[in-house]
Order: structure tokens, then sequence, then C-alpha cells
């Protein structure tokens, strides 16, 4: 019996390291084991847990290439202040050698909100580009042609609009609509579990969901509908199982959605995609990337009867974790950057963007953020960890830690699934409060130093305020302004009159696709703010559940 | 036995980062303060107005967005048009070393930036609230 003398020489190892290791109380209770074996990994069967790149459980991967043949997107979300002045940014990252683009909206954009609106005061063009018309969106794709890049929006409850403006400005250029390529965020769910940048109920933010499904998979094919994204819920604070089963447990409440509002599941489930966080623990993080590869998987073969492997697919945009900078000695994370960026890399992302090291003090500058993308460069072209397709596979650690995750995310899925899905356990706050633990916790380890953070609670320095830090010139909300009353003053009213009452009458028929009634609202140039309002009034707004 | 000190912790403007609005209400809270806690999109008048209502010692304040300049002045001048001088206003969040002298200078007693323990807030409340 191999595994009795295995398991006789791993009592006696532990024995002898635990009187040794009492030395050490700091680094005794740590979240994983110090040494793994085959005693961990008993009952692996390759076949079944991990198979070939590009083939079920996709374990290993979603494509049978992966970088082998090309590298990840490198895309740098980014987008501040005016059209002008992020096409101007846009353009510089594409002449750096960045591949795919993505565009960061200020929050009145996010939250359907003019820049002329009262309650935009403050916010216009801060931690994105404020996008009020059509008129906007030409501006920002000027000279860049929407027919070669890939183009991924930060745009949530507003979706319909952004993508509705985006097929205009393609049209505009001569590009059809089943030339474009890119993403739209258009996860609500999380944006009431951990982001808040919602505007109506889940049920017509639901709708409107399904309702892009559907309008893509007929006339945008190549468009990833929605970014189920984990990537806040993390930011918020959570575990990296909980990162994976939360989404997981939003993305199943769409499928649902969809297939409930008379979707065939093949018809949009190869078009969703999903959004990871590469937070600090390199191993751990691998390990979550390739068990949430697993579980989707599973959920969308055995669960809802997918029969494509598209569809069984989970492809991931992956954003190094924002919360993890820290704004003291702000050059250390470079290098924490460039870990995320191996955890990803490793786990085998299909797009990134990098943190540049000025993040937690301030929108990056444009040589912080060249550092950032060549970070991604430097990983890709030098350190060889994406010459060899999920080189981590068969470590003992590694499987260990995959299964342990995709346990955790299963038993979450369970507990949402007894709750009534994700949609109930969102609005009893039974997520808000599983995040919000883990978020207190973390700050005591950090307040307690069980957990240290180079710089922070250890290893500080009397450090002088940092210079050179980027301002959004405080002018930009008068500037929105002014084109805004240009726009209004010019346009044909009559038309905006009309296509927003079309769309009026639309929105109270719960079964009519909205999208066609948004394009042609946008194409008059009827405003985010006009067509939002709009549907304020019929759908009314989301009342948040707050508990501390 | 003393009064225990009331804090209302507030999201003002658009901004949806609220994990350390929460952590922070949670740990004033674990010192023993009573907070209340606003929930996001709050304007500085309805910050205002829930502070008189709830007839608070403090208002402590996170913002990530950028627009801190606006509405942290704001919200305390509104206090004062409706009488509330005694109030400590603190705020915190992703805000640039250079923006803390004019928001010092608008009236907000302490501006917490990343990384600052919870225990130092807590100390700064009890030493500094009227």
């Amino acid at each position: 019996m191999a595994n009795e003398t295995l398991k006789a020489k791993m009592q006696a190892y532990t024995a002898k390291v635990e009187k040794s290791l009492e030395k050490f109380p700091e680094r005794k209770n740590l979240a994983h084991n110090r040494l793994y074996t085959p005693l961990d990994v008993e009952g692996f069967d390759y076949e079944r847990d991990l198979s070939f790149p590009g083939e079920f459980p996709f374990t290993r991967g979603v494509q049978p290439t992966m970088y082998r043949g090309r590298f990840w997107t490198m895309r740098q979300y980014a987008g501040f202040a005016t059209a002008e002045e992020s096409n101007k940014r846009y353009r510089y990252l594409l002449e750096q050698g960045q591949t795919g683009l993505s565009c960061a909206f200020d929050l009145p954009t996010q939250i359907g909100y003019d820049s002329d609106d009262p309650i935009s005061e403050g916010e216009v063009g801060k931690v994105g580009v404020a996008i009020d018309s059509l008129a906007d969106m030409e501006i920002l794709f000027d000279s860049i042609d929407l027919g070669k890049v890939s183009t991924s929006m930060t745009i949530n409850a507003p979706a319909a609009v952004l993508l509705a403006m985006y097929i205009a400005v393609a049209e505009k250029q001569g590009v059809a609509a089943d030339q474009l390529n890119g993403t739209i965020q258009n996860d609500i769910l999380k944006e009431y579990a951990a982001r808040g940048t919602y505007i109506f109920p889940p049920k017509p933010s639901m709708r409107l969901i399904t309702n892009i499904f559907e309008y893509c998979s007929k006339n945008v094919p190549n468009w990833n509908t929605i970014s189920i994204s984990g990537y806040h819920i993390r930011e918020a604070g959570s575990t990296a199982a909980q990162e994976i089963a939360f989404t997981i447990a939003d993305g199943i409440a769409y499928v649902d959605a969809a297939i409930k509002a008379g979707l065939n599941v093949d018809d949009f489930a190869g078009r969703l995609s999903f959004f990871w966080n590469a937070h600090n623990n390199v191993l751990e993080e691998v390990a979550k990337f390739r068990a949430s590869r697993r579980v989707w998987a599973k959920v969308m073969k055995e669960r809802f009867g997918a029969a494509k492997p598209k569809s069984w697919m989970l492809r991931v945009h992956t954003q190094t974790a924002g919360s993890m900078l820290t704004a003291q000695q702000p050059e250390n994370n470079i290098v924490r950057v460039a870990l995320q960026t191996a955890a990803a890399v490793l786990g085998g992302t299909q797009s990134l963007h990098t943190n540049s090291k000025d993040e937690a003090l301030a929108l990056p500058t444009e040589d912080s953020v060249r550092i950032a993308l060549r970070t991604q460069q430097i990983v890709a072209y030098e350190s060889g960890l994406a010459d060899v397709v999920d080189p981590l596979a068969g470590s003992y650690y590694i499987e260990a830690l995959t299964n342990k995750i995709e346990e955790e995310c299963w038993n979450y899925i369970k507990k949402i699934d007894e709750l009534g899905g994700a949609v109930v356990a969102i609005e009893k706050g039974y997520i808000q409060k599983e995040i919000q633990e883990s978020a207190y916790k973390w700050q005591m380890e950090v307040e307690q130093k069980q957990r240290i953070i180079v710089g922070v609670n250890q290893f500080q320095i009397k450090e002088k305020p940092v210079e050179g830090l980027m301002r959004v010139d405080a002018s930009v909300g008068e500037m929105q302004k002014k084109k805004l009353a240009d726009l209004r003053a010019k346009r044909d009213n009559a038309a905006v009159k009309e296509k927003l009452a079309a769309l009026e009458n639309a929105a109270k028929d719960e079964k009519t696709n909205l999208m066609p009634f948004i394009l042609d609202a946008v194409k008059v140039y009827a405003t985010l703010g006009e067509v939002c309002g709009v549907l304020r009034k019929v759908f009314g707004e989301y009342e948040a559940h707050v508990s501390l | 036995m003393e009064k225990r000190i009331r804090v209302l912790v507030a999201k003002p403007g658009l901004d949806g980062h609220d994990r350390g609005a929460k952590v922070v209400a949670r740990a004033l809270r674990d010192a023993g303060f009573e907070v209340i806690y606003t929930g996001l999109r709050q304007t500085p008048e309805q910050i205002a107005e829930a502070s008189l209502q709830e007839d608070v010692n403090v208002v402590a304040m996170s913002l990530l967005s950028g627009a801190h300049n606006t509405l942290f002045p704001k919200v305390v001048n509104l206090l004062k048009e409706k009488g509330m001088n005694d109030v400590l206003v603190v705020g915190g969040g992703v805000i640039p070393d250079a923006d803390i002298p004019g928001l010092k200078q608008a009236g907000v007693a302490e501006v917490f930036t990343p990384g600052t323990p919870t225990a130092n807030i807590v100390d700064f409340i009890k030493s500094n609230v009227k």
C-alpha cells in the first residue's frame, strides 16, 4: 500500500516540522497547508478533472492553443474628462501596442444622467469620460476604425444605450453591426451587490439584458453581450471563492432569465463572458481561474443542457486588483501588478488590464499607464510564463486548491439556489452581507498585523507627498454643459420627442425588445439622460437594501 | 453614563465604492459609537438633513470618485446653515494630498486616505468631538 507508507511519512514529517515551527507562530495559521503531496489529490482523474485545453471541462483553458497562438488581448481601461481627451489617450495606447480598447465612463454616464443634471455636479469627467449623446461618442472613436478594433465598455444599467450609440457610430464609419467586436459589461446584479451604479429595479433590468442578448444574437453576432463580473465583488472585499461563486450565481440568473424570455440557450450562451480580479496570492488566483472554468462548464452543460461546446466556455477578461494598490510607496505597486499579471496569465485569461502604480492616489498619468502596459508585454515576451499551456497543472497544491475552491463555489451556489437564486439573494442582502464580513475580517487582520501589507503596516518610511498626479480639468463639467446646450439647440427636437415617445410606449409592453427603439432615439441625438429618463419613468428606480 | 457619540457615515455623490464606508461604519460601531449609514448616492442636502434629523455629533463622508472638492465643502456649509456648528466633519477616500489643505480650510476636520487604520479614525473622533 503505497498510500499507507506515504500517509505514515506525512505524519512523521508533520510531527517533525510542527516542533520546529513553534518558533514561527505568525506563519502558523495561513489559509493553506504547508505542504501538498499526492495524498491531497487522491482520486485525481486527468481526463475527467482537466482534459485538454479547449475541451470540457476547460480547466486548462478555453482555447486549444492558448498563448502559443495569440497572447491575451492587452486592454487598458481608460477614459476621463471629455470625449476629445479620451480619444487622444486611446490613440496613444493603440500606438503603444495595446490590442483592444476599454472605455471608462464617468459616474453620471454610468447612472444615466446628463452632464447638466444637477445631480452630476462635481462628477462630470472624473472617473471616466462623459458621454451625453451620440455626438460625444462620434468624437470618442474619431479616427479609430471600429471594424478593426475590439472595444469593451464598462457600462451596466444604461448598457443598451451605449451599445446603441456604438452601433450608430460604426454605421457612420461604414462598418456594419455584424462586423463589430467588443463587450458591454451589462451585469446589473453585481451593481446591486457590490459596485453601486444601478438605476432600475431587478425585473426591468433583467428585461433590458435579455433584450440585448436577443438583439445581438441576430444583429451583432460577435458582440459579448455581458461581462459577468466578479472583479467588483472581490474589490468590495470578498474571498477568491466568493468572487467566482457569487458571479457564477449571477450568471445562472441571467441564463435563467433569458431562457424564461423564450431564448434558446445555445443562441446566446456563447456570447456570455466573465470578468475576474487578479489578486495578490498568485497561486490561489491561478486555482480560482481554473476552478471557475470547470464550474461554469458543468453549469452550462449539466444544469442548462447547452449542447454547443462554445456555450460551456468561461471566457474571461481580467483586471489586477485595484484595492491592493497602496498609496504608500506607490512604486511598489509596479511589483504587485507584475505578480498579479503572472497570476492572470498562468490562470489563462483572454484579456487583461493592468493597473497603474498611482491609482490609489488618482487616475493614472500617461507614463504610469505605459509602465502598466509594458508589464504585460514583459510577461508575454520575456518571462516564459505564456510559453506553455496551463503550466501549473498537475501540481499537488494547484490541483488540490482548484478542487477546494470549486467545492466552496458549489456550496455557495447551492445556498443561493435555496434562497431562490441570485436576484432574491441580493434583494435579501445575503450576498452583500457575506462580502462585508470578508472585507471587515481582512481589515482587522491588517490592523492586527496578522496580514502584512508592505509599506502600510510594516516597512513604512517617511514619505513626501507624491507629485505629478493626473488632475481632471475642473472645467470639464462646464464644457459638457455647453456642448449639450448647443446640441439641444441644433438637433431635430420633433424627431427626438417622437422617438422618445415610441420608446416609452415600447417600454410599457414587457414583450417588446427595446433595442431598436433605443437605437432610433440615439440616432436622432436624444441624450443618454433623456433615454434613461423615459425608462426611469416607466420602470421606476431601485431602492438599495442597506445593512451593516 | 456619558452620552454615546452618534456618527452619520455618508456616501455623497454618485460613487458606488462603499467597502471603506461600511468597514469604517462597523469599526466605529464596534468602538461603541452609534452609527447610522446613509447608503449610496446621497446629495449634500440629504446628508445635512439626515444629520439634523438623527442629531449626530459626527458626519463621516467617504468618496472615491474625485468629486470631494465640490461635495465635502457643500455638506459643511449646509450643516452650518442648519445651525449645526458643533458637528465634527471628517472625510476619507481616494483624495490627493494636495487637496487636503483646501478641504480643511473648508471645515473638514480631518481627511483619512487609503491605508489608514480604523483605530486612528476612532481615536481622532474621540479626541475631537464636541
